[in-house]
């Protein structure tokens, strides 16, 4: 285990960024998100949550898929996917780094999505302790342990000094390269520090949601009656999802640029939006009920009988503070449960 | 980095064009090769585009047996098939496939006696199960097949069946129209209750692909008539985008259309919560 000051940080983004672009969190216009390091940007690995999640990492918000040539009747396929160069995305906490994992199952299944797999295959990812919590946090529900996410790399914010401990090849590979800037520590601090951590997050208020019900027979669920007053204040705004870090669904659009190239890009989609589902010939969910409902039947009961029981919910708690109308996954977990009183 | 991706299509070229109804036209597609662009199963589909326009998914209404082309009979109701029917023969698209779980059968239709109820386009993925049991004759039992349209004219395919059909061995072809016209001497009324009187034995097992209406009434009439909701299959049909799961656009439960269908048994509907 190496340690390395916080006041020496600079050094040490400057550091890896001569080696492979740097993702990490970035203050712009007041919010913190992910974004490529400059010297001349604020970074502020102590924010707790980044606005987005890190998983525009791997499957950014917009990304071209396809340009296509067009003339007459004929038509060339030109194929924009580039060799992706190694990068590091520094400052992921637990959940958003269990995140990866709800995508992977997702997207590096049987047909593989070769743009994900790429991007994920070139990553050097760095975990980041959360040694501050807080009330909106429930990654420990989902089995998520925040005082030790795994990653390549392993960082801990103690005090003055950032601790760091490489888990992979990778990870020591990059380690190596930056190690003149640290020096060598036992991990005496840090395990006392985790322990500190598990003792802060047992003290969350939403820490022990029971998902049991979520268990139930499929149509038990879906056909209960508290979707109506969970759903009622829904303004299908988009929001929980696009901050999401599990959520994976995206749209297939086309624009055609100013020289005719079509181009074909991907991009994110709400499951919340009306023209989700619409078709030339009907609309299967006509209501912003059936919408809401879709959404966390998804994550709590459909994506689980899928993936052996995973949830594609990690705690992170950004729903909780994005939500305009204060609705959330953890209301309707509560809803559901059986000893608890309905929300 | 990987050669292959299943969102990057190829391009295929438009050789033949049929007008088959008013609003219902067939395609013939081939590679730029000149041969068929991939090896499919009955019940199957695949996303055709126009640059520019948008990709939708549409079923193969070919046989796997045709070993020269694809096929693929389209309904104008929307943005890409409005396009669609202005193209002209020498058109390229592109195209990607084939998709879904196909229909069973080399399992769980072999050596069945089979009955197809189709209501309008609703024939166009039946056509691809139709003709390849026509062409594999010997592998299976007796085959019915009852098709309506709203009108004579929009009877798809109408003289391939009359043709073809018809004069296969154990095929028992029956039309109807919902209203009579003048030029129509066959069977007038609706599709459902027409399969009632046609009279098929509860023995068969039930293929079903039309409107919505025409599937929920034909069900309710053949588990009246003892048919076994195990032995009666359908294919849904939701918006989707890319075609292979991983877009949620067609998640119903915990099956997406587009890979874990289109081809559903009465039984796993069941089981499926009621948004398709």
């Amino acid at each position: 285990m190496y340690k390395i000051k916080l006041s020496d940080l600079d050094k040490l983004y400057k550091a890896i960024s001569e080696d492979y672009p740097l993702y990490l969190p970035i203050k712009k216009a007041g919010e913190v998100n992910y974004g490529l390091y400059g010297e001349d940007e604020e970074v502020s690995l102590t924010t707790l949550k980044t606005v987005k999640s890190p998983k525009d990492a791997f499957f950014p918000q917009s990304e071209d898929l396809v340009n296509f040539k067009v003339d007459g009747n004929k038509i060339e396929v030109i194929d924009v996917r580039k060799e992706e160069q190694p990068f590091v995305v520094m400052g992921v906490r637990a959940c958003d780094f269990k995140a990866f994992d709800v995508l992977d199952r997702v997207f590096l299944v049987d047909p593989l999505d070769t743009f994900y797999q790429n991007k994920r295959n070139a990553a050097i990812v760095v975990t980041n302790a959360c040694t501050e919590p807080e009330d909106s946090c429930f990654c420990k529900v989902f089995g998520i342990d925040a005082s030790d996410p795994s990653g390549d790399i392993t960082t801990f914010i103690i005090g003055e000094n950032l601790f760091w401990r490489a888990n992979t090849e990778k990870g020591n590979a990059l380690t190596e390269k930056v190690k003149g800037l640290f020096t060598e520590t036992d991990d005496k601090i840090v395990a006392e520090e985790q322990k500190a951590i598990r003792e802060k997050i047992n003290s969350l208020p939403n820490v022990n949601l029971d998902l049991t019900p979520f268990k139930d027979e499929m149509l038990d669920i879906f056909n209960s009656e508290k979707w109506g007053k969970l759903s009622e204040a829904c303004l299908g705004c988009g929001a929980c999802t696009f901050v999401c870090p599990t959520c994976q669904c995206f749209d297939i659009r086309e624009l055609t640029k100013n020289d005719g190239t079509v181009s074909r890009f991907r991009c994110w989609d709400s499951c919340m939006y009306s023209d989700f589902t619409k078709t030339a010939g009907g609309q299967p969910r006509t209501t912003q009920m059936q919408r809401y409902r879709q959404r966390f039947m998804h994550k709590l009961v459909y994506y689980p009988e899928n993936n052996e029981g995973v949830y594609s919910c990690v705690g992170c708690g950004r729903c909780v503070k994005s939500c305009p109308m204060h609705l959330n996954i953890v209301k309707v977990i509560k809803a559901f449960d059986k000893g608890g009183k309905d929300e | 980095m990987n050669n292959l991706d299943c969102l990057i299509p190829i391009v295929a070229v438009v050789t033949d064009i049929r007008r088959d109804t008013p609003d219902v036209k067939t395609f013939r597609v081939v590679g730029l090769d000149g041969k068929k662009p991939f090896i499919h199963k009955p019940g199957q589909c695949a996303m055709l585009s126009i640059p520019g326009v948008g990709e939708a998914l549409f079923s193969i209404t070919s046989s796997p047996t045709n070993e020269k082309y694809l096929e693929f009979s389209i309904k104008k109701c929307g943005c890409v098939t409005e396009v669609l029917h202005s193209i002209e023969v020498g058109q390229q698209i592109t195209l990607r496939g084939p998709y879904g779980r196909p229909f069973p059968v080399d399992t769980v239709f072999a050596k069945k006696d089979l009955l197809f109820v189709a209501g309008g386009i609703g024939l166009a993925p039946l056509r691809s199960v139709i003709n390849y049991i026509r062409d594999k004759r010997e592998n299976y039992g007796k085959v019915a097949v009852v098709y309506g349209a709203r009108t004579a004219e929009d009877l798809v395919d109408y003289e391939e069946i009359e043709k073809e059909w018809k004069n296969v061995k154990d095929f028992d072809v029956y039309l109807t129209i919902d209203r009579e016209q003048p030029d129509w001497t066959g069977h007038v009324g609706f599709v459902p209750n027409y399969v009632k009187e046609v009279g098929v034995p509860n023995t068969y097992t039930a293929v079903l692909c039309g409107p919505p209406i025409m599937i929920k009434f034909t069900l309710a009439g053949l588990l009246e008539l003892g048919f076994k909701k195990e032995n009666i299959y359908t294919t849904l049909e939701l918006r989707m985008k890319c075609g292979i799961g991983k877009c949620g656009r067609c998640n119903v439960g915990d099956k997406y259309v587009c890979k874990d269908g289109p081809v559903f048994c009465m039984t796993e509907l069941d089981e499926l919560p009621d948004e398709y």
